[in-house]
């Protein structure tokens, strides 16, 4: 045991210093992350927050903004892709996250934008398209100093493309209290049961006769070597990732190809 | 008689503990070298992705750079060149992974001078079917940047773990052999040479 979990944890060392040797922030939790501060006002930034939490949770693909002082010397392609694999932006099994990473203009550097897919968006979302986003949605506001403008525009254009990919269970349920729709799934959690019982006693029934027990005792007999657990536990583990519905719930490990393009203004 | 049964026991637990560690290990290799496997053919998948946009942008730019043909025809036959090198993921070994990326990074080469020439002809970039093109021709580049890199990540992972005591000796027994990695290119900060 003492050795698993010794080759385990330099294994682990060995991923983290492969991947961890880029020193990127740390994710602050929500949709945007304004690094410096001033890219956007702090009334922008609540705007374009609760604008991408409705969205995953409606949906469950994760957009996420950036800002960032600097690139580290870094090509922005490189640069996004890193952040956002690290950070885990989109859901794990679904990879549906967007990074929309912005390095601001200062007078010795030019500003740079790159919006990256995740793997799973890659179809909604193709390179080209993202290429007209930036150009056509971002670019133009960002030369007039119209940051959140672009961001707000651009963010829309990109709800608009995946909306229909991905559907996020996680929504259906946290509404099914108030909804119809907790109705058909009472309906069909008794209909399994009921005919889980009537298969049980008939089962039972058949025991009874063939050795001489008496009905009520072979059908003890026989739920007691089943699992009861298995078939309810798949509906308690079903809301998972999302937080308690005030969170972000869009860092959960998706993962990034190289989808997407970039600009500079 | 008491004596042999200890002596039975003694060998049945040394047994059980080497199994039990060779099992472990093995099985983790096989899984490893799986993961690597597979990274490679994500990293063939996004070559041959750009193998498959060089038809339509050859096409498009035929249509404006009717001078440029010999640039063209290179990018062709690199193209052709790279899609016919394919290697056995069983074996990635150096030699075969720098067989690999020396037919690809010819049509690299091919790639970037065209890229640099077109820069000649307004009216072809302005055209929107060449614009997307590009985009999507980036985009390809990245994910090649992308794949590869995890790749190394994967077969880095692969070798350290082979490469430990005991499990060195499990993986000679098993034939589980070192991966190679793709290296930077040597001339790949040189930009192409374009005489005007």
């Amino acid at each position: 045991m003492q050795k698993i979990k010794y080759i385990v944890s330099l294994v682990l060392i060995f991923f983290s210093i492969s991947s961890f040797s880029q020193n990127y922030p740390k994710p602050t939790g929500n949709a945007v992350s304004d690094f410096t501060g001033s890219f956007l006002s702090r009334n922008e930034t609540n705007a374009l927050e609760s604008k991408l939490r409705q969205f995953e949770r409606e949906t469950s693909s994760a957009i996420v903004i950036a800002v960032v002082e600097s690139l580290d010397g870094y090509d922005k392609a490189s640069y996004a892709f890193g952040l956002a694999e690290e950070w885990g932006i989109g859901q794990g099994e679904k990879n549906n996250g967007i990074l929309i990473l912005v390095k601001p203009k200062y007078q010795n550097s030019k500003g740079e934008v790159f919006i990256a897919t995740g793997y799973g968006l890659e179809g909604a979302v193709p390179d080209a398209i993202t290429k007209r986003i930036v150009e056509n949605e971002i670019i133009p506001y960002f030369k007039q100093g119209m940051y959140y403008k672009g961001l707000d525009e651009a963010t829309s254009r990109i709800m608009e493309l995946t909306r229909g990919e991905y559907t996020a269970e996680e929504y259906r349920q946290a509404t099914s209290g108030s909804a119809g729709s907790s109705i058909p799934i009472i309906i069909l959690f008794l209909i399994v049961i009921i005919f889980s019982i009537i298969g049980r006693a008939r089962r039972a029934r058949h025991y009874a006769v063939g050795h001489n027990v008496p009905f009520w005792i072979a059908l003890g007999m026989m739920s007691s070597g089943r699992s009861h657990g298995g078939s309810f536990g798949n509906f308690s583990s079903g809301g998972g990732s999302f937080g308690g519905g005030g969170g972000f719930g869009g860092f959960g490990g998706g993962s990034f190809g190289g989808g997407g393009a970039g600009g500079s203004w | 008689m008491k004596k042999s049964w200890v002596t039975i026991i003694v060998i049945a637990v040394i047994a059980l503990f080497f199994y039990s560690s060779i099992k472990g290990n093995y099985n983790k290799m096989v899984a490893m070298d799986e993961g690597v496997k597979s990274q490679w053919a994500q990293v063939e998948n996004v070559y041959q992705r750009r193998a498959d946009l060089i038809p339509n942008l050859v096409n498009t730019v035929k249509g404006y750079a009717e001078h440029e043909k010999e640039t063209l025809t290179e990018v062709v036959e690199a193209r052709a060149k790279a899609t016919s090198t394919t290697i056995d993921p069983t074996n990635l070994n150096a030699e075969n992974i720098q067989a690999f990326q020396q037919a690809q990074s010819g049509l690299s080469s091919a790639l970037s001078k065209l890229m640099v020439v077109v820069e000649r002809y307004p009216d072809l970039k302005a055209n929107q079917n060449f614009l997307e093109l590009q985009a999507q021709l980036e985009g390809t580049e990245n994910r090649i940047t992308v794949e590869r890199q995890k790749f190394n990540n994967s077969a880095q992972a692969f070798n350290t773990f082979i490469k430990q005591f005991p499990k060195n000796i499990y993986a000679n027994m098993f034939g589980f052999e070192e991966k190679a990695y793709f290296k930077a290119q040597e001339n790949a900060s040189e930009a192409p040479k374009v005489e005007f």
